[in-house]
């Protein structure tokens, strides 16, 4: 369960004045359900999941993932959170199985849990092939099963995954695509941010629409087309973008 | 703090490290070979110019030759001495270091010298002033001259009946009373620290810049700020595989110093005692200064990580990185410079103080009060460095810097 209260992020530029990153965002999204979120380059979508993340800290309002305030408790967030995005790149000169045995071992698993747990992942994602060769020596597809079970190492219950397709090719963004559906399947809690329409309108059960740091619109594929009388995401986005103040 | 998290990162970052190969080579390697590939070179480099100038001898040139013809007889014999055919142009042969001297004998040199008179004859030695190997032609032309002088004031003072102790009413000795290594202290006490403070910096730079800008670099900085480590465990962990890379390199150099100047069979040694250089530092000495690189240790390692942490790129670190090595080399040769000693107030100089004190403990010196200020303000650098360090990755703008 995420649910985000009046969320705000403002940076101070080089000259010192304000970027308001994301202005007042609430949503809440359930158990079992992908909430997408949809923008333009720089419409705050990095900054929005960051928060969620604990990765930055809320300028205003809050948020709780999980059922820990984001202020009050990040430590415990993070701890209940899978975070993958294309700038979440893995260590080179760590082995698959380091990697994810030391995100393991951050995240208070050790000795045969940890063994057992790594192993379970190895076999359902493909890695034992590749188990024991250095990151920096494997494709992009490798590195990807790699970051996947980063994330579910300590099996989180709630998944936050930022433009995660962005710059993969097809085979790669499939096996990212089927992985957020299955998280989705175990009942994760499941947020996601993308500017490509199709992605958003296959994979999630919420939308919501955000420019320049505001969350515009919100709701099911089908209530957006019944508020704004247009079929095809695409229109609707334009429409939603272009009646903002 | 975490300590069971701030291990596990610890123990990541060193795997990482010890697979990296420019942390192997700045924190082991180099710090291994430095000191005998310095001797060593330094020694070859001294042997081959000591043997060709042996061999070759010092190329003089005798003007007025016929004024002096005993003279230039035992002048030709000499070893290390080769005399050339006189020539007008010597000024330029010896500013080109064609020739290393010429010696000119005024007329009758030889018969006034047979007689005593108020203005003695004089013979001019040309020379090129500083050049080494033109100084050592007018050393051993100079001590032709000795002995021809002592053998007509011995034939003198035959004449007027008297020996040769007439001229030589009472004698001085010279005795070295200091022990051994304050000797070796005075000589090698300067240089050490110098090296020390040096290698400890240039240990901690590579991992430290690696495991800050590295990480913003490679873009693996979110995927461990996404994980439940907490930021004040990410730095501790990260900064105490710096400051182990820093001891590691001055523990690596240390041995690889004492190995050096010690083990008898090397060159090394043999040159050192050949050249009259005392090379022998106690072993408390060595453990002091020792101490007293910890707090310089976790002052390198910490402002370094804090200049990683606000770079973007290594490249960017490295470029804040490579001025900073010159404000800690200045002070640190400071120590070299003789008659510069430690004081209250010198004490109080990062990096200064350290060297200074060094000085002092080598050369078998134990001033405490001035000891204990030194320590307790490095370690009052350290702190704040590192304090510095531990703010900068918990700030946003600087570890998330646009
Ligand atoms: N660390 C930062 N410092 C200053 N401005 C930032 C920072 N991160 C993002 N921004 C600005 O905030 C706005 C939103 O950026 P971002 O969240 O990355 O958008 P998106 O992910 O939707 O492309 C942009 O104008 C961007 O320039
Ligand atoms: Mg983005």
């Amino acid at each position: 369960m995420i649910e985000a209260t009046n969320l705000t992020k403002v940076f101070r530029d080089r000259k010192g004045g304000d970027i308001r990153a994301v202005h007042g965002i609430s949503f809440r999204c359930q158990p079992g359900q992908i909430y997408g979120l949809l923008g333009a380059n720089g419409a705050g979508k990095t900054t929005a999941l960051r928060l969620l993340a604990t990765i930055l800290r809320p300028t205003n309002g809050t948020a709780r993932v999980a059922g820990f305030d984001i202020r009050e408790q990040p430590e415990k967030v993070r701890a209940n959170v899978g975070f993958l995005s294309t700038a979440t790149a893995l260590y080179g000169r760590l082995t698959a199985r380091e990697t994810v045995e030391y995100f393991g071992r951050l995240n208070g698993l050790n000795g045969d849990k940890l063994r057992r747990r790594t192993e379970e992942l190895f076999a359902l994602l493909g890695i034992n092939e590749f188990a024991d060769r250095r990151c920096d020596k494997l494709s992009t597809g490798m590195k990807q099963k790699i970051s996947i079970a980063r994330t579910l190492v300590h099996d989180p219950p709630v998944m936050i995954f930022d433009e995660p397709t962005l710059g993969l090719d097809v085979m790669a963004a499939r096996t990212i695509v089927g992985f957020i559906r299955d998280c989705r399947s175990r009942g994760k809690t499941v947020i996601f941010s993308s500017h490509v329409m199709s992605e958003v309108q296959k994979l999630c059960d919420y939308i919501g629409i955000i420019h320049e740091g505001r969350l515009l619109a919100g709701g099911s594929l089908a209530e957006l087309r019944q508020r704004t009388r247009q079929a095809d995401l695409e229109e609707i986005f334009v429409q939603t973008v272009e009646a903002a103040p | 703090m975490n300590l069971t998290s701030v291990g596990i990162i610890y123990r990541k970052e060193l795997i990482d490290a010890l697979r990296d190969r420019r942390t192997i080579i700045s924190t082991i390697v180099l710090p291994i070979l430095m000191f005998p590939l310095l001797t060593l070179g330094f020694g070859l480099v001294a042997q081959k110019s000591m043997q060709k100038m042996e061999r070759e001898g010092s190329t003089i040139m005798l003007l007025g030759e016929t004024n002096a013809p005993a003279l230039a007889r035992t002048i030709r014999q000499t070893d290390g001495l080769r005399v050339v055919a006189p020539s007008e142009d010597y000024v330029v042969l010896i500013s080109e270091k064609k020739l290393r001297a010429a010696v000119e004998f005024p007329p009758n040199f030889e018969q006034e010298t047979r007689m005593t008179s108020d203005k003695p004859p004089q013979v001019k030695i040309y020379n090129f002033e500083g050049e080494t190997r033109s100084q050592v032609a007018v050393r051993n032309v100079q001590k032709v001259f000795d002995d021809y002088r002592k053998q007509l004031v011995a034939e003198r003072l035959a004449e007027s009946g008297l020996t040769k102790d007439v001229l030589k009413p009472f004698a001085t000795r010279e005795e070295n009373v200091a022990a051994p290594e304050k000797v070796g202290g005075n000589v090698i006490g300067g240089l050490f620290p110098y090296l020390i403070i040096f290698l400890c910096f240039m240990g901690s730079l590579a991992p430290a810049i690696d495991l800050t800008a590295g990480e913003k670099e490679r873009g693996t900085i979110e995927t461990i700020l996404a994980s439940p480590a907490s930021r004040l465990d990410l730095v501790v962990g990260k900064f105490l595989l710096v400051f182990t890379a820093s001891i590691v390199t001055a523990v690596v150099s240390l041995a690889s110093f004492a190995l050096t100047f010690s083990l008898p069979f090397l060159v090394a040694r043999e040159f050192a005692k050949r050249n009259q250089l005392p090379f022998d530092i106690s072993v408390s000495g060595v453990a002091s200064v020792f101490l007293m690189m910890l707090p310089l240790a976790v002052m390198f390692a910490a402002v370094l990580m804090a200049i990683g942490l606000y770079s973007k790129t290594t490249k960017e670190a490295h470029s804040y990185a490579s001025p900073l090595m010159l404000l800690v080399l200045m002070p640190a040769m400071a120590a070299m410079v003789p008659g510069f000693d430690l004081n209250a107030t010198l004490a109080l100089i990062p990096v200064l103080n350290v060297s200074l004190v060094s000085k002092e403990v080598l050369t078998g010196n134990y001033p405490w009060l001035l000891i204990l200020l030194v320590f307790a303000s490095s370690w009052g650098y350290a702190a704040g460095a590192l304090s510095l360090a531990v703010s900068a990755f918990e700030r946003e703008s600087v570890l998330f810097r646009t």
